[in-house]
């Protein structure tokens, strides 16, 4: 550890905080329809696409344009991946990866997609991942916010703005700002610049590489290092503004940040102290120092480790490090923030819905101990809506259990561990945990293709690990999704109830904490046993396996 | 049926707006703007050299820069104590006899440990140093002149590890 690496933590988390009104203020502008600069370009894609902005859709016709477009958009990056070659149990988990806004990667960049592949194909799943997730929390906090009426928004409204407004505009300027760094963007060695910057900012994760923003072709410098942090917290961060600003309480918004920036730094702080010092194999071999194994040196231990809990907490999942060669302590950490459902910031959009969920049941807790009626910004929140909310809090939760239990407990789970004792089991764990929460990140031992040449017997799919994951990443997804979107539909209606002194109320810390104790509790304390299994045992523990 | 026509238009539009025309734009500003630079400077990417320059951090990819992979052995992982212990031991082979009474536990970490990526052009300055002791009396320079180099090309205690070679294989 060095105080050149808690300076670096610091001034990150002051920037982060710094932009976040900033950039929070211009999305509420631009989910209000204030911002108007490209009304032009608009109109031309509405005429086109054949919606008209006027017309509002209640929460079913909003769920069915954002799973119809998904599908198309599966069926086209299916089609694409598939003509790469690619086996189709590793097209199907690779699809579903990106248009979860996943990215999970079990195909290899470089090796296994052509330019073409990862321009076309992925990295356009990677805007339209992050509008979707992106349009359906303005649609939530719509819900959240009317007065009156059943209308939250057009899909297709909602998408167009935010890819127009906010991610391509940041694209190019975060783009090229890489590019000056000495990240590549040309025909024949890769138009990595464009993909990389998209994949933060939709906080996406493929890289171009497979090394991902580890390769000095994607990531060369401290800056650019320190530009790629900030380009996956800025929107999630922000969003939690334009939360406030829309329901007109900016209390709420920075509530929500608070408890999110409480359970953030612990996570730096944790991880950067667990990396600094030898690991146990480090020790065998009779070297001290930092852990080093897995990292690259322009990052050191404190860029690194403050990369991996922004990317774990971020659904992003890009990695300027190994992540399975972090201490058994610094592996947890990471693995407990996606356990939390990746609503501390989590992904563009699924974070902030998620997390509201996660305060909506907190004022039924909360509300249940004090003995009162919950309700959340003058809203009563009645049976209908805590059952949405339980289902899309625990689905995930459940879902990752099982899909672990199974690669475990079966024989067709172990071709795809790598590592031997305890870190095979971490590998599972960290797989499903990551893909159930659309994170992408991974203890990238685990492997759910075999690379040509990789091994002797040739290139192939691992069909089990394939289409597990590519079923978990669905879900993980679009669960929670359409749960979010009914709860706004039900919320939508409700009439307001004046804010009074019998009024729980959730823009204050007190608030904060209980949100924490909820996040802690329910989601968390659900993997606890897991998680004492494999990261905590090496961890603790100096023996070798 | 309406929206599924839209959904389409939608994919095929974002498509071509998105994963054609966004990246070649970029590419082209780039390309205009920062010559050679988009293309990948070399001396970001490290390589193996002759053993009477300054080496790079131990690679399992044998330094590919177009075939990525990490290590992935998890830090209780026999098979990685055993792998640091040829790092180990290949260091102290290589130094010792410029470095005398060397020892394992006064190698830097990032020596005898491998990259994420493979291709790390960083070494840490103090495992410069200790490499200088060798690169001088190999090449029959200096010693102190060469751990000037080194600290001329030291930042925030790493070297890039091409461009101090350059600058030795310069030096007379």
């Amino acid at each position: 550890m060095t105080a050149g690496g808690w300076l670096e933590i610091l001034l990150f988390l002051a920037v982060l905080t710094a932009l976040t009104p900033v950039m929070g203020g211009y999305l509420a502008g631009v989910f209000r329809g204030e911002v108007t600069q490209l009304a032009g370009v608009e109109r031309v894609a509405y005429r086109g696409l054949g919606v008209d902005p006027a017309r509002g859709q209640d929460w079913k016709g909003y769920a069915r344009s954002v799973l119809v477009f998904s599908v198309a958009g599966s069926v086209l990056l299916y089609v694409i991946v598939r003509a790469q070659g690619a086996t189709w149990d590793l097209t199907f988990n690779t699809t579903a990866s990106f248009v979860t806004n996943t990215n999970w990667q079990f195909y290899a960049g470089e090796t296994t997609l052509s330019h073409f592949a990862q321009m076309a194909g992925l990295a356009v799943q990677n805007f339209l991942s992050a509008g979707t997730g992106i349009a359906v929390l303005v649609a939530f906090v719509r819900g959240l916010a009317s007065r009156s009426g059943k209308e939250i928004g057009v899909f297709y409204v909602d998408l167009v703005r935010t890819i127009l407004y906010v991610l391509l505009p940041l694209s190019v300027v975060i783009g090229l700002m890489l590019v000056s760094q000495g990240v590549i963007q040309s025909l024949s060695a890769g138009p990595v610049a464009s993909q990389e910057a998209i994949k933060m900012l939709g906080t996406n994760g493929g890289g171009f590489f497979n090394v991902n923003s580890a390769h000095p072709y994607e990531n060369p410098t401290w800056l650019s290092n320190f530009v790629e942090m900030l380009a996956i917290l800025i929107i999630p961060a922000s969003l939690t503004a334009m939360y406030g600003r829309m329901v007109d309480n900016r209390r709420q918004g920075w509530m929500v940040f608070g408890a999110m920036m409480a359970l953030f730094v612990v996570a730096v702080v944790l991880i950067y102290l667990s990396e600094a010092g030898p690991t146990p194999a480090m020790h065998a071999a009779g070297l001290g120092g930092d852990n080093l194994e897995g990292k690259e040196m322009r990052f050191g231990i404190g860029s690194s480790a403050l990369f991996a809990a922004v990317t774990t907490a971020a659904s992003c999942g890009a990695v300027n490090a190994a992540m399975e060669s972090f201490s058994g302590l610094g592996g947890a950490i990471p693995m407990a923030q996606m356990m939390t459902g990746e609503v501390i910031w989590g992904g563009v959009g699924s974070g902030l819905y998620s997390m509201l969920l996660f305060v909506i049941l907190g004022v039924f807790i909360a509300g249940l101990m004090v003995g009162r009626t919950p309700e959340f910004l003058g809203k009563k929140i009645e049976a209908r809506e805590i059952k949405l909310t339980i289902i899309g809090t625990i689905a995930v939760p459940m879902m990752v259990l099982v899909a672990t239990a199974l690669a475990i407990g079966s024989k067709w789970g172990a071709p795809s561990i790598y590592d031997s004792g305890p870190q095979g089991f971490s590998e599972t764990l960290y797989a499903y945990t990551s893909q159930g929460n659309n994170n992408g990140s991974a203890f990238a031992g685990y492997t759910g293709y075999l690379q040509p040449n990789g091994t002797n017997r040739g290139a192939f799919g691992i069909s089990f690990a394939d289409v597990l994951g590519g079923l978990t990443m669905l879900g993980g997804r679009f669960i929670p999704m359409l749960a979010v979107l009914a709860v706004a539909g039900s919320l939508a209606g409700k009439r307001v109830a004046p804010v009074g002194l019998g009024t729980l109320r959730t823009d204050t810390p007190t608030f904060a904490v209980v949100l924490i104790a909820v996040v802690l509790i329910v989601a968390l304390l659900t993997f606890v046993p897991a998680l004492l299994l494999g990261p905590v045992v090496q961890g603790f523990s100096d023996g070798l396996y | 049926m309406r929206e599924l026509k839209t959904a389409a238009i939608a994919v095929i539009a974002f498509t071509v707006v998105l994963g054609l025309a966004y990246p070649l734009a970029m590419t082209g500003v780039s390309q205009v703007v920062f010559p050679g630079r988009a293309d990948g400077e070399p001396r970001l990417i490290a390589r193996a050299y002759p053993d009477d320059l300054f080496q790079p951090r131990p690679s399992v990819t044998g330094y590919a820069a177009d075939g990525t992979f990490f290590n992935n052995q998890g830090p209780n992982q026999r098979a990685l104590a055993d792998q640091l212990k040829g790092y180990v031991n290949d260091y102290l082979e290589r130094e010792r006899p410029f470095t005398p009474g060397l020892r394992a536990a006064d190698i830097p970490s990032d020596a005898a440990t491998t990259s994420a990526s493979g291709v790390d052009p960083d070494i840490s300055d103090d495992n410069a140093r200790i490499q200088a002791n060798r690169v001088a009396s190999r090449r029959g320079l200096d010693r102190a002149r060469v751990l000037d180099l080194v600290d001329a090309h030291a930042r925030r205690g790493i070297v890039n590890v091409n461009d101090l070679n350059a600058a030795v294989e310069a030096a007379r």
